[in-house]
């Protein structure tokens, strides 16, 4: 189907999964990641307030440009230098994203 | 010892509406909660965003809701236990629980109602050496009493809310406060941000951006911190009495683990008749809790808290009857 893309994602304990999400429900990576029973900590629900759904960003797809609020957020938790460090609640599901490849950052661990 | 009927863990809006709920029906609560005001994460992580589905009201900030919730609650008089985290449950032989906190201040109660949200909130700690020996002994991550730096050097960093509104608050209370943000621009609301500037073209805060603290310095006390310039490549020290890091918290579970409750990964299995736990007296209510068809929702934790005071009193006054009262008939009687 045309309106669900595929998204890789490495866990925590770097194990690889394809999830499968629709493009049209107005969904955001980590609200992907979290349908598909992956775990990710995500404490503010999608506001881009904590850090808690940091990503790392591994394929070279073309995304949002980061805005200034995820930008302040990402460096007030230390992760802002870090190579392909992203808040993914920040990044709309859509046909562009379609086979972008993440790993779940340290962040993001619910147990930590 | 503190004594109650309820004891809450969590000052969040589950835990503050159970204090209402429990009031209409003659119960007394004291809430514990790791932060030092209540409201949880809608104080803590975002005090102006509007919330949408909070029923009756079609836009609500999440401030005003937790103060409306506070003020809710007045009349029945609830206890707060603030900036200790509950530690350790205890069992005692006359069927009570005794929550005693990291600092050592003891609670007991018939019931135990679980409201933590996501868990306690942590603060983020900055990766510098030395940094868990100057804890309390210089190092703060968060202020209970601003009158402990009353002609005090202080430092704080971060680049938010809090690091803004305490900047401010202690310019008139501190000796000197020197705000270091590692950026130009701060993440905080605006009339905060102008305030701050303000100030420090009036010579009452240094502010320092593109900077960063990267050494504590001192005996057993913490007596200077280095700030480091990005942009000029330089570090200065600076004497200083306190440093304040505030880059955010975070939640953690914490001690939650050790108190014998069956979990199911990060949250307490209830049963949905009246969220009881695993431990029989010991309730899970809001965000914490977990069973089929749970949302995450502030108002279904309303719900939760509402049903759960029911069993709690029946828990309590096994021998009374329990009628439902409305507060349109009864209205709402305060305690003395």
């Amino acid at each position: 189907m045309d309106d669900i893309i595929t998204i890789y994602v490495t866990d925590l304990h770097g194990d690889r999964h394809e999830i499968q999400a629709p493009t049209d429900m107005g969904l955001n990576v980590m609200e992907a990641i979290k349908a598909n029973n992956l775990t990710v900590k995500a404490t503010c629900g999608g506001m881009a307030m904590c850090a808690t759904c940091n990503v790392i960003i591994k394929s070279d797809h073309e995304l949002p440009e980061m805005s200034e609020s995820e930008e302040d957020m990402l460096d007030e938790a230390f992760v802002l230098e870090v190579e392909g460090s992203r808040l993914s609640c920040q990044i709309p599901v859509s046909a562009e994203i379609d086979g972008l490849e993440l790993s779940m950052a340290p962040l993001s661990n619910p147990e930590d | 010892m503190i004594e109650t009927d309820i004891i809450i863990i969590g000052a969040g809006p589950c835990g503050l509406f159970t204090v209402f709920e429990a009031g209409l029906i003659k119960l007394r609560c004291h809430l514990i909660d790791s932060l030092a005001q209540p409201g949880g994460q809608l104080v803590e992580i975002y005090p102006k965003k509007p919330i949408y589905d909070v029923p009756g009201f079609p836009s609500i900030l999440a401030g005003e809701l937790v103060d409306n919730l506070i003020k809710q609650g007045e009349p029945f008089k609830p206890g707060f236990t603030l900036g200790e985290r509950a530690e350790q449950i205890e069992k005692t032989e006359d069927n009570q629980f005794i929550v005693t906190t990291n600092r050592g201040t003891q609670h007991k109660a018939p019931v135990v109602a679980i409201a933590g949200g996501l868990g306690c909130f942590e603060p983020r700690k900055p990766e510098l050496t030395n940094l868990e020996k100057y804890e309390d002994h210089g190092v703060d991550y968060i202020i209970k009493d601003p009158e402990k730096f009353r002609d005090k050097n202080v430092v704080i960093a971060g680049g938010g809310d809090s690091a803004l509104d305490w900047s401010i608050f202690l310019a008139d209370v501190a000796k000197s406060v020197t705000l270091v943000h590692r950026r130009s621009k701060f993440r905080g609301a605006l009339d905060s941000v102008e305030k701050v500037e303000m100030l420090s073209q009036a010579g009452k805060i240094d502010l320092i951006t593109n900077a960063e603290i990267t050494e504590l310095g001192g005996g057993s006390d913490l007596e200077s911190v280095h700030i480091f310039k990005k942009l000029e490549e330089t570090s200065v020290i600076k004497d200083v009495d306190y440093f304040i890091p505030l880059f955010g918290l975070s939640p953690k579970l914490g001690p939650l683990k050790e108190w014998g409750l069956n979990l199911n990964k990060e949250s307490i299995p209830v049963n949905t008749v009246d969220y009881s736990t695993s431990v029989p007296g010991i309730y899970a209510i809001g965000d914490i809790n977990d069973y089929e068809g749970k949302l995450r929702l502030i108002l279904c934790g309303f719900h939760e808290a509402t049903i759960m005071v029911q069993s709690a009193y029946r828990r309590i006054h096994p021998e009374k009857n329990l009628v439902l009262k409305y507060t349109t008939v009864s209205g709402v009687n305060a305690f003395n």
